[in-house]
């Protein structure tokens, strides 16, 4: 698949609406990595979210509008990436279905869905990179965020960059691929159901003995982070983009700077 | 059955705070999942087989009319008789009848979620019939006088201890002195009771895992042969299954089977798969004198050519629920009604409404994982989600979501709107986290906070900084 790729190919960032307000760190690790990896980083200033709460409420007529946004924020690019399987999940797997009924968007929908990836699978998996050049000391875990996972398999590629990070070692965290009870809405409408999953989440992170806990969505990385927060675990908290960056010099998720 | 979704969060505040249930679920993670990972893997062509499943239902389900009648032809051919039922009224009172014409004192069944679904059992008692579960777990529940919690390991809550204390409670012939501490003790005590009820009973009840179109023959399949007794022993075999259990042919219904015990239990093949094709003919030793199927109807035909089609290709092998994490926290009687689970969240609102039962596909992360495992490739999530637009065009979202969502697209439209507020949320929250970095309790988000901190902004937006870096020139403005 890399063979094909141009020179430096134009790639539009979409930052994520949870990177914009609450980890900007993210968003610079993303266009840190894609730039080594040869690409034309821009971020489009008219982006804002992708869609998600709205779709997965049911909401389709708002959902189709903010789609509408995003499709023609990105389209002139020759690849979408967004440091988020979620929100890439969102943009790939369900704007199509989302025109369904309009077949002139429908088209543009697909257009930019072929086009869209998933931050890690992006570097491994169409720029053929093999490693960041990276240094981190301590031992990690990752979890697998489920869309990534189960809409783009994105499972193997984070990994791959990761065991290429200088000092750092993985260790598996058992139940990596169950849900970690964010969930988007989800964690506000059944809290207490949303508490009991990521009650045993956290559980699990802290047997595994890792100082850092790894994934590569935000939305799970605040609710794991903030239950190990509550928990009073040690356990530090980042986005894998940072740890591929060499960006983890700020406080980690929930950490203030004393 | 009465259903209780409707206090759904109710329900699953009490499933979290049962410490014994807690237990229980926690225990099924990694029986089930790890049976079938490594059943599934064992066999190549279970990918191709899911396609195959898929294929044969939609075909049904496009031309269910034909091939229900052409079951009916054959198993009138056979000898038995179809009583087709719109609802579970009419289902209850064609089996009432059935056994008043043979003057049934008491019924022996095997597991049957259709029987649940029409309240059977609680009929009969009222008719003055007496049923007897024979499907172990569902025999415990049974004296428990509890519904199933899951629908192929209906006792999967009770632990041994209270298996134990319903039998001391409920076998009066029980000397206080025999043991009951091995699992062996239980099954034998379970035997002994339920031995001389098979030759006692009038009419044998069962469900159906398939209607085989071609044959006229149903299917079930049973790991403890509770089933065949219960069919072959009694006067009359009555079999109520709803009308998506169609197949066209013997081959189409060895295929399903191929999908169906390795996605419940992890087993290649159940241990006993039993086909019945009509009452006992001159020439045969044993078997029912009258075989009768109910077919039922209750609400699945409206659910043909709308959004929740592909929900009747469900073969009922659990998989989904002994994948789901919402399920493994609360367990099944917090869906409250037959079905739990995903399954159950998009079957229980088709069959009973989303008045009643519209908490159940909101109460999902979409984490997918039932679709992953679905042998019959059904798209869980997406159903779901379709019900929560039904209930958003019918105005029957909550209003705090609704208006949350309503504020929520108001500013994602407007870019330099939203660009200009996430700029105050970032600041306002990034001083609210102070040197902490995080936010312990915050009044607009209780539901988040009541049971973690919010990990605070790290100040300034991304495109703020992005701007302010300089980089923002060369991206163009918009």
């Amino acid at each position: 698949m890399s063979a094909s790729v141009k020179a430096r190919p134009r790639v539009g960032l979409f930052v994520t609406c949870l990177v914009d307000l609450f980890r900007p760190t993210v968003g610079f690790a993303a266009i840190s990595l894609l730039e080594k990896a040869g690409c034309d980083v821009s971020v489009p200033e008219s982006q804002t979210c992708c869609g998600q709460p709205t779709f997965n409420s049911g909401d389709f007529s708002d959902s189709r509008d903010i789609a509408a946004n995003v499709i023609a924020a990105f389209e002139e690019f020759d690849y979408v990436v967004a440091p988020s399987g979620s929100c890439a999940g969102m943009i790939r797997e369900h704007y199509p279905e989302l025109f369904e009924d309009d077949p002139a968007m429908a088209l543009r929908a697909q257009h930019l869905a072929k086009r869209t990836y998933e931050l890690t699978s992006f570097l491994v998996d169409v720029m053929g990179l093999e490693e960041t050049g990276a240094a981190f000391d301590g031992k990690v875990t990752y979890h697998d965020s489920c869309s990534g996972l189960r809409e783009l398999e994105v499972k193997a590629q984070p990994r791959k960059l990761l065991n290429k990070v200088d000092g750092l070692k993985i260790t598996e965290l058992p139940g990596a691929e169950i849900c970690c009870g964010f969930g988007g809405t989800f964690c506000v409408k059944y809290p207490e159901i949303s508490d009991k999953m990521v009650t045993q989440k956290a559980e699990e992170i802290v047997a595994t003995g890792a100082d850092h806990l790894l994934a590569g969505d935000l939305g799970c990385l605040l609710n794991m982070g903030g239950k190990l927060k509550r928990l009073g675990a040690p356990t530090k908290v980042r986005h894998v983009a940072e740890v591929l960056a060499g960006m983890t010099d700020g406080p980690a998720i929930g950490e203030g700077e004393s | 059955m009465q259903s209780t979704s409707r206090t759904f969060k109710q329900n699953a505040h009490d499933a979290l705070a049962d410490a014994q249930l807690q237990k229980a679920l926690s225990k099924m993670r990694p029986g089930f999942q790890q049976k079938r990972a490594d059943v599934v893997a064992k066999l190549p062509e279970f990918e191709d087989l899911r396609d195959r499943g898929r294929d044969i239902k939609n075909h049904v389900l496009e031309h269910l009319d034909y091939y229900l009648e052409r079951f009916e032809e054959n198993v009138t051919r056979h000898g038995g008789k179809v009583h087709w039922c719109r609802n579970a009224e009419e289902a209850r009172q064609t089996i009432m009848e059935i056994c008043r014409s043979v003057d049934a004192k008491t019924v022996t069944k095997g597991k049957s979620m259709v029987a649940e679904e029409i309240g059977l059992n609680e009929y009969l008692e009222e008719h003055g019939v007496e049923p007897i579960e024979t499907d172990l777990g569902e025999y415990i529940i049974q004296l428990r006088g509890e519904p199933p919690s899951h629908i192929i390991a209906p006792a999967i809550h009770v632990n041994k201890e209270q298996v134990v204390e319903a039998f001391r409670e409920k076998h009066t012939d029980l000397p206080p002195n025999r043991p009951l501490e091995e699992v062996g003790d239980i099954t034998d005590e379970a035997r002994t009771q339920l031995r001389p009820k098979y030759f006692a009973a009038d009419v044998g009840i069962t469900g159906a895992n398939f209607l085989i179109a071609e044959t006229g023959s149903t299917v079930i399949v049973t790991n403890e042969g509770n089933g065949d007794l219960t069919q072959t022993l009694a006067k009359a075999h009555v079999v109520v299954a709803s009308l998506e259990k169609i197949v066209p042919t013997l081959e189409d219904a060895s295929s399903i089977l191929r999908l169906l015990a390795r996605s419940a239990t992890g087993q290649e093949f159940s241990v006993y798969t039993t086909f019945s094709s009509g009452p006992r003919r001159g020439e045969d030793l044993d078997g029912p004198e009258e075989f009768h199927v109910v077919l039922l109807d209750n609400g699945r035909s409206a659910m043909l050519g709308t959004e929740y089609q592909e929900m009747l290709r469900c073969i009922r092998c659990s998989a989904c629920m002994n994948h789901c994490p919402v399920y493994a926290a609360v367990g099944g009687h917090a869906y409250g009604w037959v079905y739990p689970g995903p399954m159950g969240a998009v079957l229980t609102p088709s069959l009973i409404g989303i008045d009643e039962a519209g908490h159940l596909p909101n109460a999902s992360t979409f984490c997918g994982r039932c679709e992953q495992v679905c042998p019959m490739r059904i798209p869980l999530p997406k159903m779901m989600r379709h019900y929560r637009a039904k209930e958003y065009r019918e105005g029957k979202t909550t209003p705090q979501v609704r208006t949350g969502l309503r504020l929520w697209s108001y500013f994602v439209k407007r870019p330099w709107l939203y660009r200009q507020s996430a700029k105050l949320g970032a600041a306002l929250l990034g001083f609210l986290g102070g040197r902490k970095g995080r936010i312990a309790t915050l009044p607009l988000a209780s539901g988040w906070t009541s049971v973690r901190d919010m990990p605070a902004p790290e100040g300034r937006t991304f495109q703020q900084l992005y701007r302010m870096s300089g980089h923002g020139k060369a991206g163009g403005r918009r």
